[in-house]
């Protein structure tokens, strides 16, 4: 048994909180990213041409059957090489940052997009056919008439998704980002008090997350009690 | 590109680099299924205890799902492996750390010991209970509340009722989420590389650090990944088909 010192955790509280700014500058960039183009994939699955739907779905399929990790692994090598290769820049250029944040957009959305899909699969035959009827060509109808239902009955499940992705942001520390468990795993390095670190980055997760899946929870019932 | 340097002899475990996917392989599976027995057994005892009608066990079941359920994994999987050691009496830390035996007599040689997979099982199968014993209590909760009356109405027992009752219909139903928490459990044991176990993932980046053809690592990893969630996927619906609920919308594992 060793005795605690839980003073290193003030004292190396700058960089542990540059670390959580990066984790969640993470979360929000790859919330939004995930949001829009899993909507967009989504859209592209359950398009009528099989040019669009088949490719669409073979990405989200692919991004789900293989780890988190293996995917941030991928995207952290193809990134630079592709960007090199439009830009002609080095592919050094591309920072350690983007390269998470291109990976965590890319899985993201391929989780998302299957939300968005049972979402708009949840609306009636009826108001997609009705939209037609009227005149709306396939994008006008999803714009218009679908997406603004799914989405509201898709909200608890998407801010469920997002609970996870911001635990998910851990998962950065394979390649050595800086994010807040980087930072508390550095300083426990730099201490050897890596008992203290790792409970406290455990204690705030756990917080920020428990709070957050109940409020999500009472949203859940509002709603459900709004219908 | 360049597949064959695939088959060309590997630095160290007196195999191929093919030999150390395969023995990535070995590891990965071996972790997820060691951790599925664990995530089914406590996640079942669990997600029963979230619905029976006695306080206790229902506020520590949702203690435990809310803990577990709240923390990252990657998280979970350091204090397991760095924090645990630590926390117990002095000897057993150690022992924990140092005297646990070597793996790298077994086959698919394994560089790393026996506490690195026992770390990286418990910590995968304790997380994945939590999610099994939700999947569990849902199952349970919608069957109607009728069956377990008609049960107690028969003179049977609370834990005869499940025994008879409520479980068999409720793991049936629970079919098509389990398979998939199999399948998170499997994807998410290349967590366990980040405590030095040479898993699939693991695998194939340190083919790509050692031959600089990452492309062709990572791709015969994915492969792999692939293969093995496909044939999860169908041999779950077979079983979901056998042992399908007549009258239940699920029947015949269609979808």
């Amino acid at each position: 048994m060793l005795e605690f010192d839980w003073g290193v955790i003030w004292k190396y509280r700058e960089s542990l909180w540059d670390g959580m700014l990066t984790s969640l500058q993470l979360f929000a960039i790859a919330l939004a990213g995930g949001i829009f183009f899993g909507t967009l994939l989504a859209l592209a699955r359950l398009a009528p041409w099989k040019l669009v739907s088949v490719p669409a779905a073979g990405f989200v399929n692919l991004i789900r059957s293989i780890p988190f990790i293996m995917a941030i692994f991928w995207f952290y090598f193809l990134t630079p090489v592709i960007v090199s290769k439009f830009t002609g820049q080095q592919g050094e250029a591309v920072g350690p940052f983007t390269s998470a944040v291109v990976a965590f957009i890319m899985v993201e959305s391929a989780y998302y997009s299957e939300i968005v899909r049972a979402g708009i699969q949840s609306i009636p035959r009826g108001q997609p056919a009705a939209a037609y009827a009227l005149g709306l060509n396939y994008w006008q109808s999803m714009g218009h008439v679908v997406l603004p239902q799914a989405f509201r009955n898709m909200l608890p499940v998407m801010l469920t998704q997002a609970v996870i992705l911001f635990q998910d942001t851990s998962l950065v520390y394979v390649v050595a980002l800086k994010d807040f468990l980087g930072a508390a795993s550095k300083a426990g390095q730099l201490t050897g008090r890596i008992v203290e670190l790792y409970i406290f980055v455990a204690v705030v997760f756990f917080i920020l997350c428990f709070l957050a899946s109940h409020a999500v929870k009472r949203l859940q019932a509002r709603l459900a009690a709004g219908r | 590109m360049d597949w064959k340097v695939l088959l060309e002899q590997a630095p160290s475990g007196g195999m191929t680099y093919l030999g150390w996917l395969w023995s990535g392989l070995f590891w990965t599976l071996a972790v997820s299924l060691c951790a599925w027995v664990i995530a089914f057994s406590v996640g079942s005892v669990v997600g029963v205890a979230r619905t029976v009608p006695l306080r206790v066990p229902r506020a520590v079941a949702t203690a435990y799902v809310e803990l577990f359920r709240n923390i990252p994994l990657l998280v979970q999987m350091f204090l397991w492996y760095f924090v645990m050691p630590e926390l117990v009496p002095k000897a057993w830390g150690d022992w924990l750390k140092q005297d646990m035996p070597n793996l790298l007599t077994l086959p698919f040689a394994a560089q790393f010991s026996l506490w690195e997979f026992t770390a990286a099982v418990l910590c995968l199968g304790l997380y994945t209970a939590s999610r099994v014993a939700e999947q569990v209590r849902s199952g349970i909760q919608s069957l109607s509340v009728g069956q377990t009356n008609a049960g107690l109405a028969m003179g049977l027992t609370l834990p005869q009722v499940y025994r008879h009752v409520t479980l068999p219909m409720a793991y049936r139903i629970v079919i098509p989420p389990m398979t998939s928490e199999f399948l998170t459990i499997f994807k998410n044991s290349s967590t366990a590389l980040t405590i030095g176990v040479l898993e699939l993932t693991a695998q194939s980046r340190q083919i790509s650090e050692y031959t600089f053809k990452t492309f062709e690592a990572f791709t015969a990893a994915t492969l792999i990944y692939i293969v093995i969630t496909m044939t999860v996927i169908f041999a779950m619906r077979a079983l979901e088909s056998r042992v399908a609920v007549p009258g239940y919308i699920a029947q015949g594992g269609g979808r």
